[in-house]
């Protein structure tokens, strides 16, 4: 019988092609593009234009601590310590080109869309400028309003259809209309599916250990727009729903005694020292603000609907929705308690976290703690800090059992 | 006194005390104030609403409550506004403008609705795409809204007559600060360095029509005299802005003087004027399309041979880069153009500053030393 291939092996298998793919394609002359993680890529797909990330193969570096050497190079160059550690990171890379992590293509042109922060409109001006290539900006305003207002979404619109001339003068290629419905079609049933296996971890216990979160997040990065991508989210889901059936949890070794949400982007350079203090202590992160940030769900011919989908992204929205959002969390996945991460690199979310956290205890009643630490810059995290904060953590949720306990106890006496 | 320098000293008065300054024109004017953050709001709408633009740009003071809403590496204005915000400073101010130029500002404006919830909040956004239509026509919608908003703050219609009255204020203002700051180079011992900042921050805290009237009569009166003779460093100074008033102190002491400034406190307020187009609105925003600023999207990067320029334009000696800390668009747009002032052989001081820094002693030596170092050469 064959043995069937694994979500996790596909997706290793799939990252790798997606990569090479981009340095195949660059070596034959075709243009390859770099864009932001949350950006309408399918207008990109549709034009059969080869995309990488930076974000992610910043994440990559990250994970592989070997993020200073391209920190050091972008610092010795004038960019602060205090700016986004992607951007340095990439920026970094932009000029060395060779790391243990993986290669990436220099870009033909850049793709960008500030619906994750305004830095990255920054950020992509730099690579535009030292490369002498074309910028294509997809500015989504920020909504302060609860909603997407309508004037964003004619906005959006026109950028859209602004950005389809410029890449048919980029290409010299017409754009094809009937494959980018096809494309839209594809890009969102893949974001459907991705929701959907993420809410899986509702279950209790949980079969996702949230840390593979942060690895299969790389695939919707990157190939949501594609056959291949959906493919590996409904095979996900399937495994999943198999660990439910069979009442399997998060790890095999332990039980998952504690469920927290992770907010925020991880701590790449620490990776495993994270995951390991919160195993240790019983702790399952079973979800995070990830999922609904590439849920970009619209109908296959809705333009307006795309374009508000991708303006919709939490961080692009107000602090009330942000709020919401994670009491929602909070509940549908029977949280006991939430770690926020305050990114040194990401001004966008640290400077709500503290807002947000009073909200969502004064609503859930669930405890919380705030931890310093940065996506990618190793300097800036201190384990010690983490551990401290994680104890704290499950000493507030270990009271919280112990009183719904005593409540349940009572309810059963005076009942 | 002289009456230059009683002019001077008014304006300086001003600048240093803005609640008592407001407070004064309020009760002159007998106008409601509405507070304009950083770093461009639509203050000929809040003028034509009859109505005083109060410039919000933090200020010297100990941060204590707004540590409950951010970070210690949040940039120093907006830790102050946020601060002064929550103790009541801004209570004589009907509305407060804060656009979300960076992302700290979209923080900013959300924290602002919990933090400081006696003043009304207009939030506001301008696009990035501001030069293609679809980003003008963005632009235009949310003047209109912002107009609505103003309406109802200040209890009147705006017509399309105040609007366009507003704008001849204004681009009367722009044009006599064009001239003010291109005069510096001729009187650069009266209108050094701290002068100069105090005079031109002064608009932030007055009528703009009086202030304008009061800036080209100092004017009027410096060009009688013979142009003084100066033997010290002329610098083109770029950033945010030049504060506190220690630090131009320093240039001061070791006679540096502004030949001309990219700040965003200051000459970007004012070096593009209105825009073309068949309404009041329009013209605003498309004079935001030819705005340039490091808030606003430029995939060209031309900061640098901006930079460049004015220092041949006003025979500089060299650039002085006032870098506010913490300022993600700033911090990216040094690295572009140090390149290109150095290709260009321009001598660049470096100074990280913050509005609450008390040791200026730091930067004081440093700027001795650049004072010392061009002297050599």
């Amino acid at each position: 019988m064959d043995q069937k291939v694994s979500s996790k092996d596909l997706l290793g298998q799939m990252l790798a092609k997606h990569y090479d793919d981009a340095i195949e394609a660059k070596k034959a002359g075709e243009l390859v593009a770099w864009s932001t993680s949350i950006a309408p890529q399918e207008l990109l797909e549709t034009m059969g234009i080869k995309v990488v990330y930076p974000e992610n193969h910043a994440a990559a570096i990250g994970a592989r601590k070997c993020a200073q050497e391209f920190i050091d190079y972008s610092e010795s160059g004038g960019y602060s310590t205090d700016l986004c550690s992607y951007a340095r990171v990439n920026l970094g890379y932009m000029n060395i080109q060779e790391s243990i992590a993986g290669n990436i293509p220099l870009p033909d042109f850049i793709f960008c869309c500030n619906n994750i922060c305004n830095t990255v409109i920054k950020w992509y001006e730099n690579i535009a400028k030292e490369l002498n290539i074309p910028m294509i900006l997809f500015d989504m305003p920020f909504n302060h309003t609860y909603e997407v207002p309508d004037h964003s979404v004619q906005y959006i619109r026109g950028q859209f259809d602004h950005a389809i001339l410029q890449l048919e003068e980029i290409s010299g290629r017409k754009f094809d209309h009937d494959k980018f419905k096809e494309v839209m079609k594809i890009s969102s049933e893949t974001a459907k599916w991705w929701k959907k296996a993420t809410a899986l971890a509702a279950a209790k216990p949980s079969p996702l250990n949230g840390f593979d979160l942060f690895n299969y997040m790389a695939a919707i990065v990157c190939m949501r727009g594609k056959q291949e991508g959906l493919d590996i989210f409904k095979l996900w889901a399937e495994e999943l729903q198999g660990k439910i059936d069979r009442g399997e949890g998060p790890w095999k070794d332990t039980e998952e005694q504690y469920r927290v949400m992770w907010d925020g982007i991880a701590c790449w350079p620490y990776l495993a020292d994270t995951y390991k203090v919160l195993k240790k202590n019983g702790i399952n992160m079973v979800t995070s603000t990830y999922p609904d940030s590439w849920t970009i769900v619209y109908d296959s011919d809705d333009l307006d609907g795309m374009a508000r989908a991708y303006s919709s992204n939490y961080v692009n929205r107000n602090l009330e929705y942000g709020a919401d959002n994670i009491v929602k969390i909070v509940k549908d996945f029977s949280l006991d308690g939430v770690v926020f991460h305050s990114n040194r690199s990401c001004k966008l979310m640290d400077f709500r976290t503290f807002e947000v956290q009073r909200k969502v205890h004064a609503r859930t009643g669930v405890p919380s703690v705030i931890f310093d630490g940065d996506q990618t810059d190793p300097r800036a995290f201190s384990l010690a800090q983490y551990e401290t904060r994680i104890q704290a953590l499950k000493e507030m949720m270990e009271e919280n059992k112990k009183a719904e306990m005593m409540e349940e106890k009572k309810e059963r006496i005076d009942g | 006194m002289n009456s230059i320098e009683q002019m001077i000293s008014n304006f300086e008065e001003q600048s240093k005390y803005p609640a008592k300054a407001v407070a004064k024109v309020m009760k002159e004017t007998g106008k409601k104030a509405v507070g304009c953050f950083p770093y461009y709001t639509p203050e000929e709408i809040v003028y034509a609403a009859g109505m005083l633009p109060i410039g919000l740009w933090g200020g010297q003071t100990e941060i204590k409550s707004a540590d409950k809403y951010l970070q210690s590496f949040c940039c120093s204005i907006m830790r102050a506004n946020v601060e002064m915000g929550m103790k009541g400073t801004y209570d004589l101010l009907s509305a407060v403008i804060i656009p979300t130029y960076c992302d700290t500002l979209k923080c900013i404006c959300e924290n602002w609705k919990t933090a400081v919830p006696n003043i009304y909040l207009i939030p506001m956004v301008y696009p990035q795409n501001i030069r293609i239509e679809a980003g003008v026509t963005y632009m235009m919608a949310e003047f209109k809204r912002v107009q609505a908003e103003l309406e109802k703050v200040s209890g009147r219609a705006i017509t399309e007559k105040d609007l366009l009255d507003s704008i001849e204020v204004y681009e009367t203002y722009r044009k006599t600060m064009q001239e003010f700051v291109s005069i510096v180079n001729q009187y650069p011992n009266t209108l050094n360095a701290r002068t100069r900042h105090f005079i031109i921050k002064a608009a932030y805290f007055s009528d703009k029509k009086s202030y304008t009237a009061k800036v080209a009569e100092l004017i009027a009166e410096l060009k009688k005299l013979p142009a003084e003779k100066f033997d010290g460093l002329k610098v083109v100074i770029t950033g945010i802005l030049a504060e506190p008033a220690a630090l131009l102190d320093s240039f001061v002491e070791n006679n540096i003087a502004f030949a001309a400034d990219d700040l965003a406190q200051e000459s970007r307020q004012f070096r593009t004027c209105i825009g073309s187009g068949k309404t009041a609105v329009e013209k605003l925003a498309r004079r935001m399309s030819d705005q340039s600023c490091s808030l606003l999207y430029d995939d060209k990067k031309t900061r640098g041979q901006l930079l460049i320029d004015l220092v041949k334009e006003n025979n500089a000696d060299g650039v002085v880069v006032s870098m506010m800390k913490f300022c993600d668009p700033e911090e990216f747009d040094y690295p572009i153009f140090k390149k290109e002032l150095e290709a260009a052989k321009i001598p660049m001081l470096y100074l990280e500053i913050e509005q609450q820094m008390d040791a200026a002693e730091q930067i004081r030596t440093r700027i001795q030393s650049f004072a010392e170092m061009m002297d050599k050469h």
